[in-house]
């Protein structure tokens, strides 16, 4: 008789000990530290953390390590631990114009005050491997410093542009704003949603969306108008104290894109804004969110939404990599009960037909 | 708050079997649950509507109630809802005396006819078998429910409530450590 | 189940109170407008997206210490999602028991069926649902069916119908076949085979439906009016496979198809391993 072959306990026990041999690889070659994660995949970490929309980086290399390397299931893990923490209170806005900046670049201007302050940047290496990094590598000699001249306050180039009337001036509003990580989006989903959104979205994904609106889908004509990197200080106010204090330092990444917007009836041509801000080092997210920060304003400036990057709800509700991989990778469980009514139409179906072609045929 | 009386026993267990017992009674309307484990809330709340308060409000829901200061301590310091001074705000609404109209009441919209109140009312004592005949979801046939204590012109009142549906407010009656519901997609007749 | 298997530092079914009481509140509402996709504040679950959450965020948010648990998928208690499902359960909820039979459960969760043998009052159904939106391959845009569910305009829906009488010459999708609740909204029965479509009408259940992934629920009160979307001149016939099953003989249980050999053997045994066991152990007594 037959006996039918299912998984059960013991197998998925099974597999994941096989995961766990797996994922450890040979034992002769030295466990890697989460220590070492932390501080050597720094842009991994990174990635994680802002994807994760947790900024602990220890726990970021901690699921580094326990998904074998795979970002996109570390960033689950570090999601699914992040639920289940309790909630103190909300911080406060950070003020990325007190920025302790390692890296400020602007396109267009070639000198502003604050200087130009390249950083540790990949930019201008050249993209050859480095066969010394696979011996044992010694520690580099440390870069030379700069003196902290008197440049360190950067004027943001948003604000030059403002102050001549050419920077499209942002709505201010004192409302609190929603939380998606709580409250399900329904659309129009209005910004401050759309930017947390895309703070958390798939690098992949918003890279793509953002390289579509430069090769003409969507209007966009992008400058960088300043990208800076560093520390910023982390300010809660505490109910019982009724005062702000500061709980931390975290690494963030601002971008902010500067777009020609041709004007309309009612307002004169200037510039308009696409805003981009995340955890850690990771300028090629911000970079992109930004851009679809932009062509996601579509409809607010009065333009054409017909390119994929500006349709807020296509964006939005595909921008997430946990539910995408998550509903993808479902595919994977057994579907045999569907699949049976699908074998049972069609076999119905091609009967009929059969049936059909005969009876003309005797006609 | 030192005569502040305690909420649930079991903070947690105890609000899944009052959430249960809601449930239950929501998915069969007219049908009357008794709760397990009530908390004993200050007059001149009920131990019912003490429990459907606990297992379903929170700082997220906006609360309407009428009974007393001793009853809104105790709800707020167990439950930490905001409390609103106008039912027409209110997510929940709890009604120890003569209840607001159900009209006055968020009903939701045809969009989003979840975003409507839910009208807590507390009566003198909830019987099956006779009184009102109940027809709709949850209810095979009929049933019935006898509501001692109702206000005045509620059946009216309700007609009017399940005829804008899907938009409507939802009643959970109590009584002691009894709880009964009317959804909004009822049909309630005079016996 | 030993204390020292189950999860430490988590809540009575892994959710904190806040967001039980959250979906709780979604739940009663789902209840009261039978048929509505309610939204929710779904959480990440430790368990993919698509894998259930939406399932076991109403399940944790229903269950108690006294309450009998049973986790299908495809009509069976030992498919591999299904033994993964209750082993969270059975982790996280301290003094839960679990079951394979469908008659001792007081909440079944499932994935693509209903089980054979008929539910009765004090039952919950807990439905896993990967796509809530029963129009979505009509109209993708959520923000626009949501205009048409508020309307009940299914106009879209029932010119596709139209269009696969015209083409398959019957009424029909195999699975997920769309029902109207109440006579008011247009619901997706999750994906379940049309043969187990009739079993939601008038169930004495409770059945409570889960999309974690779209931030959905929804609700079918107990005896409440469920019909499969059809045409007065073409009426929804459920299909089955026409067979009987090799294990206990059943002529009237939905069957899995099995391919014994390379040279087109095939035979047929019920998807529900509860309801086939049985009556086999009723055959030999």
């Amino acid at each position: 008789m037959y006996v039918a072959v299912k998984g059960g306990e013991a197998a998925i026990a099974n597999a994941h000990s096989w995961l766990a041999e797996e994922r450890r690889g040979n034992p002769a070659v030295p466990e890697i530290g989460t220590d070492q994660i932390q501080e050597q995949l720094t842009l991994a970490v990174d990635r994680v953390m802002a994807e994760g929309s947790c900024y602990d980086p220890a726990l970021a290399a901690l699921a580094i390590k326990q998904a074998r390397g795979d970002l996109i299931e570390a960033i689950f893990l570090l999601r699914a631990y992040r639920t289940t923490l309790p909630r103190f209170c909300a911080t406060l806005p950070l003020d990325t114009g007190e920025m302790l900046a390692r890296r400020r670049i602007s396109a267009t201007y070639k000198d502003l005050p604050g200087g130009q302050v390249l950083g540790p940047t990949f930019d201008y290496t050249h993209r050859l491997l480095d066969f010394a990094l696979a011996a044992e590598g010694a520690v580099p000699p440390p870069a030379p410093e700069a003196d902290p001249g008197e440049d360190t306050n950067c004027l943001r180039v948003t604000a030059m542009l403002a102050e001549e009337g050419l920077m499209a001036p942002e709505e201010v509003s004192e409302v609190e704003p929603g939380d998606v990580t709580r409250t399900p989006l329904s659309y129009p989903a209005g910004r401050a949603l759309r930017l947390q959104n895309l703070a958390r979205g798939d690098e992949g994904f918003l890279l793509s969306m953002a390289y579509s609106t430069q090769r003409g889908y969507g209007n966009n004509h992008p400058f960088v108008g300043e990208i800076r990197q560093g520390e910023v200080t982390v300010e809660i106010v505490p109910p019982e104290l009724g005062f702000a204090i500061e709980i931390g330092d975290i690494t963030v990444t601002e971008c902010q894109m500067v777009n020609q917007f041709d004007g309309s009836r009612t307002e004169l041509p200037q510039f308009t804004r696409g805003y981009g801000l995340v955890f850690g080092r990771t300028e090629r997210r911000a970079m992109s969110m930004a851009l679809v920060d932009r062509a996601l304003r579509a409809e607010e400036l009065g333009e054409e939404v017909a390119a994929p990057a500006q349709d807020e709800e296509f964006v939005l509700s595909h921008s997430d990599n946990v539910e995408a991989t998550g509903f993808l990778e479902h595919l994977k469980l057994p579907h045999y009960v569907d699949f049976q009514s699908e074998l049972e139409t069609v076999r119905a179906m091609r009967a009929a037909a059969m049936h059909e072609t005969m009876r003309e045929a005797a006609e | 708050m030192s005569g502040l009386l305690p909420g649930f026993a079991d903070p947690v267990l105890d609000a899944q079997s009052a959430f249960r017992a809601v449930l239950e009674a929501m998915s069969r309307p007219g049908r009357v649950q008794r709760l397990q484990r009530p908390p004993s809330p200050p007059a001149p709340l009920c131990p019912a509507a003490g429990a459907v308060l606990l297992a379903l409000v929170d700082a997220g829901t906006p609360l309407f109630l009428d009974a007393g200061a001793d009853a809104l301590e105790w709800v707020r310091f167990h439950a930490g809802c905001p409390v609103v001074g106008d039912a027409a705000e209110a997510d929940f609404v709890l009604a120890a005396g003569v209840p607001p109209r159900l009209a006055a009441l968020r009903a939701g919209t045809d969009e989003d006819p979840q975003a409507s109140a839910t009208l807590i009312l507390q009566v003198e004592a909830l019987e099956e078998g006779a009184g009102w005949r109940l027809t709709g979801p949850g209810i095979e046939h009929e049933h019935r429910l006898r509501v001692v204590g109702a206000p005045e012109g509620f059946v009216a009142e309700w007609a009017a409530n399940a005829a804008r549906f899907p938009r409507g407010v939802d009643v959970i009656l109590c009584a002691g450590d009894a709880v009964a519901a009317l959804p909004r997609s009822i049909t309630i007749r005079e016996g | 189940m030993s204390a020292a298997m189950q999860a430490e530092g988590y809540n009575f079914a892994y959710l904190d109170e806040g967001t039980k009481r959250m979906i709780r509140r979604a739940l009663l509402k789902a209840v009261a407008v039978p048929g509505c996709q309610i939204p929710f504040g779904s959480r990440e679950m430790p368990l993919p997206y698509g894998w259930g959450t939406g399932g076991i965020q109403v399940t944790a948010s229903v269950v108690g210490p006294d309450d009998v648990l049973k986790v299908i998928d495809q009509g069976a208690d030992d498919t591999t999602n299904a033994v993964s499902i209750r082993r969270f359960f059975a982790r996280v909820a301290p003094g839960l028991r679990t079951t394979e039979r469908t008659a001792e459960a007081s909440i079944i969760q499932t994935r693509h069926r209903i089980p054979e043998l008929p539910l009765r009052e004090g039952q919950v159904m807990v439905y896993q649902v990967p796509q809530p939106e029963p129009l979505f391959r009509l109209e993708p845009r959520r923000a626009e069916t949501r205009r048409l569910h508020a309307l009940a305009d299914y106009g879209l829906m029932q010119v596709k119908l139209y269009e696969d009488i015209a083409r398959h010459g019957r009424v029909g999708s195999s699975y997920d076949h769309p029902v109207m609740v109440g006579g008011r909204y247009l619901m997706s029965p999750s994906p379940i085979p049309s043969f187990d479509n009739p079993k939601m009408h008038m169930s004495p259940a409770l059945q409570l439906f889960g999309a974690g992934r779209e931030r959905r629920l929804y609700a079918v009160p107990p005896y409440t009016d469920v019909r499969s979307l059809d045409f007065e001149d073409h009426p929804f016939v459920p299909l089955r496979a026409n067979g009987t099953c090799a294990l206990c003989g059943a002529r009237d249980t939905y069957l899995d198809e099995m391919v014994t050999d390379d040279r087109g053997g095939r035979l047929f045994v019920c998807s529900d391993t509860d309801y086939c066991g049985t009556r086999q152990a009723e055959a030999v007594a």
